[in-house]
């Protein structure tokens, strides 16, 4: 009576199953006979290096033609690594702005970031090691992640689907010795933050992260200049949406820790990604208080619980769930699930003082 | 891209030992896999230090050698909180294998039409722990879900658990040791039978909670389970909406719509055999504008209670009052009483039609009606008013 009204598994063909691949990697063997430089769609290339987005020795990142660094306001935690950031725009392309999502880009546009620790943060000088490079592009299927591990000798990055760890020292910018096995993720776990309804989109690509300015120089406006980016009519960077640096000692305390919040966990906790099981809703134009999580009972969170009743309990720091899983290291209960292994203790010390002072 | 399995049947797969190339060579697979794939798992003894996910696809099956032949070990896990993954698919088969001691839930399925469990053990070896994950077997947000001949032992929430979902088949299933063996949260459509729960603080549970982005479950069949000394403590972390299940009960229905327990046999399960109570028993704050905290239209019939009479847990505020109104002497069906004044008939005090609870023809079936809205006073052991007969579920909506 129930497999009447639902569809299962199909039988498949068997001949279709043994052939098909075969037929894919055909059809792949003769795209490689053409000539494509502009079409990122092609199959990816086994190193970083191929793409040509940097000039002169690959790990000095010296953009090319094409490639142009970018910011963010709130960056996301990954332990504590540094992260070089560039956008690639195919010649005589533009992106569009949009002031809630993520800008569109044209076809063929490819975000680049690159991740690495210097060997001493508190003398920048003394050289960096890259880990790895990720590479979103704009395919017309949609937005593809792809994954680069660079080696030992830092002449190249090699494409890994399945992620790899990597044992990395450094000192820290307090002048403290660190040691971790750095995770690179695996093609499926960028999708686990890079998703809306189920599609891949890039995170970092919106307004409110890109609407920075630094010396004077706004970002938005600086490319909207070099015709970079389209701009409406009657922009406006004091109105745009806009998220508070968090690094920042002087911003208000109830900006920081909302823009915390929204560069840390709301690309998960937002009605349309993967947490919307939750019903914990994270992004910086979240009004309701229940959705943020003030005195919400936990859904699914089992241990992650720590004993506390509510996601967060203004004024108790130490009765909060959501305190409880930034400052955890157990990966059953750590918060963001993925991408961190260490506390952020500087970003969990402005969320403890916010719910102090709720 | 189709991967030679081969290379990996050379392994040697009993020692325990660090498997980098094959986790990888799994994952990687996971990765690359094409519509119609079907990925094999090598028996023998896996141990996996990250989640293993698949993601985006459709028309795939994991297949192990079978139960306790494949076993997914994830007791070194360093990442990730889940042991097996799925997301956004469609047309998904788990089968034949073993999945024990990941971080979190052991296997999650979220955003999937048409999956099926099928002979698998998802298990936390040792001794129930409230460091164990929550969920065993997790489907959440899924359509279309059928669980079958599927174990789940030891989990600090639910050993079966399915969340936010529609259409969904839970049979032959043996849950034990874990919190809730079985539990159907905000799910719609969900039929659960001939299924084993025993020895869990609670056996099976049917529940809507507020907050959720999918609001309404209901239209839950209960039928033919064997639901057995449920007693174990409650060993779920503070916080979690099961860590209020009082140890000993049977099945619990809370603030469901449309539910019908059915021929169950409900044996030896000491505070609460079937207990139908609202939200407000929690005393949790409800927020959640659109959320209904009653029961309502709840079908209790032709089950089996055991004789005799038992004494109920003192562990558990619930289980504790219910010693004091009712010494060694707690009848098996427990009704909160809590009403919705707007669904209740001002001249009788009765639920009106739509909205009934319905209780009858359980063998050893007594009843209290525990008036929780007036402080438990005036508890109820009359059937009268809930003499009445709902049509029974035949078919899933």
């Amino acid at each position: 009576m129930f497999c009447g009204k639902v569809e299962f598994m199909k039988n498949y063909n068997l001949l279709t199953i043994k052939v098909l691949p075969f037929l894919i990697i055909l059809l792949f063997a003769a795209f490689d006979l053409k000539e494509q430089p502009e079409d990122m769609a092609s199959a990816p290339k086994m190193n970083l290096s191929e793409y040509a987005f940097f000039t002169g020795k690959l790990a000095d990142l010296k953009p090319a033609e094409g490639v142009f660094p970018y910011e963010v306001n709130a960056p996301l935690f990954s332990d504590y690594a540094e992260k070089a950031r560039f956008i690639y725009l195919p010649a005589g392309t533009e992106m569009v702005y949009d002031s809630a999502g993520a800008f569109k880009f044209p076809q063929g546009a490819v975000l680049i970031k690159n991740f690495y620790y210097f060997t001493d943060a508190t003398k920048p000088e003394l050289g960096r090691r890259i880990l790895e490079t990720r590479l979103l592009i704009n395919e017309a299927k949609g937005w593809k992640a792809l994954e680069y591990i660079w080696n030992d000798t830092q002449t190249d990055a090699v494409l890994e689907v399945a992620g790899a760890t990597m044992p990395v020292r450094w000192i820290d910018a307090n002048g403290k010795k660190q040691a971790i096995d750095y995770i690179a993720p695996n093609l499926n776990q960028c999708k686990g933050c890079h998703s809306y309804d189920g599609q891949f989109v890039p995170i970092g690509a919106t307004a409110r992260q890109l609407n920075h300015t630094h010396e004077g120089v706004n970002q938005l406006r600086n490319w909207h200049m070099s015709g970079l980016l389209l701009l409406p009519v009657g922009f406006d960077v004091t109105t745009a949406p806009h998220l508070t640096d968090y690094r920042l000692t002087d911003a208000p305390l109830a900006d920081k820790a909302r823009a915390y919040l929204d560069g840390n966990c709301a690309h998960c906790h937002n009605p349309h990604g993967p947490a919307s099981t939750s019903g914990m809703f994270l992004e910086a134009s979240q009004q309701d208080p229940e959705r943020l999580g003030i005195n919400k009972p936990p859904v699914a969170a089992g241990r992650g619980s720590g004993n506390r009743k509510f996601s967060i309990v203004p004024g108790k720091p130490n009765e909060s769930i959501l305190l409880f899983r930034m400052e955890s290291d157990d990966t059953g209960i750590r918060m963001p699930e993925l991408g961190r292994q260490l506390a952020h203790r500087e970003g969990v010390e402005i969320i403890r003082q916010w719910i102090k002072n709720m | 891209m189709r991967l030679n399995l081969l290379p990996l049947l050379l392994l040697p797969t009993t020692a325990l030992t660090a498997q980098p190339d094959l986790e990888k060579q799994i994952q990687t697979q996971l990765i690359m896999a094409e519509d119609g794939d079907v990925i094999t798992l090598p028996a023998g003894k896996i141990s996996l230090s990250n989640t293993l996910w698949l993601d985006g696809k459709n028309n795939i099956t994991i297949r192990g050698a079978g139960i306790d032949k494949t076993t997914l070990t994830f007791k070194n896990q360093k990442q990730g909180a889940e042991g097996l993954k799925v997301t956004n698919g469609r047309n998904i088969v788990l089968e034949n294998f073993t999945l024990e001691d990941s971080k979190g839930d052991l296997v999650k399925t979220q955003q999937v039409k048409n999956i099926i469990f099928r002979d698998l053990k998802a298990q936390w070896t040792g001794k129930p722990d409230k460091n164990n994950g929550a969920y065993a077997i997790y489907p959440v947000q899924c359509q279309n879900v059928r669980i079958e001949r599927c174990t789940a032992i030891g989990a600090s929430d639910a050993g079966v658990y399915v969340g936010q979902s529609d259409s969904v088949w839970v049979s032959q299933c043996f849950a034990k040791n874990n919190v809730a063996g079985i539990e159907i949260e905000n799910t719609t459509n969900a039929w659960v039978w001939n299924n084993i729960s025993m020895e869990n603080t609670g056996g099976i549970l049917v529940f809507d909670l507020p907050d959720l982005p999918k609001k309404r479950g209901g239209h839950v069949k209960v039928w033919n389970n064997k639901v057995l000394k449920n007693n174990y403590k409650n060993f779920a972390p503070k916080g979690n909406i099961v860590g209020t299940v009082p140890p000993g009960t049977g099945i619990m229905v809370l603030a469901t719509n449309d539910v019908e327990i059915m021929e169950n046999s409900i044996y030896d399960n000491k505070t609460a055999s079937t207990a139908i109570i609202s939200y407000y028993v929690t005393e949790n704050p409800i927020n959640d504008k659109d959320y209904i905290p009653y029961p309502s239209q709840i079908n209790i019939h032709n089950n089996r209670y055991s004789e005799g009479k038992r004494m109920p847990t003192w562990k558990n505020k619930l289980g504790f009052l219910f010693w004091t109104k009712f010494g060694r002497n707690v009848p098996h069906i427990l009704y909160d009483g809590i009403q919705n004044e707007a669904w209740t008939d001002a001249a009788t005090g009765q639920l009106k039609p739509g909205y009934r609870i319905c209780v009858h023809d359980n063998e050893n079936g007594t009843f209290a009606n525990i008036k929780a809205d007036k402080k438990f006073k005036g508890i109820s052991r009359d059937l009268t008013p809930y003499d009445c007969t709902l049509e029974t579920m035949d078919v899933l909506r």
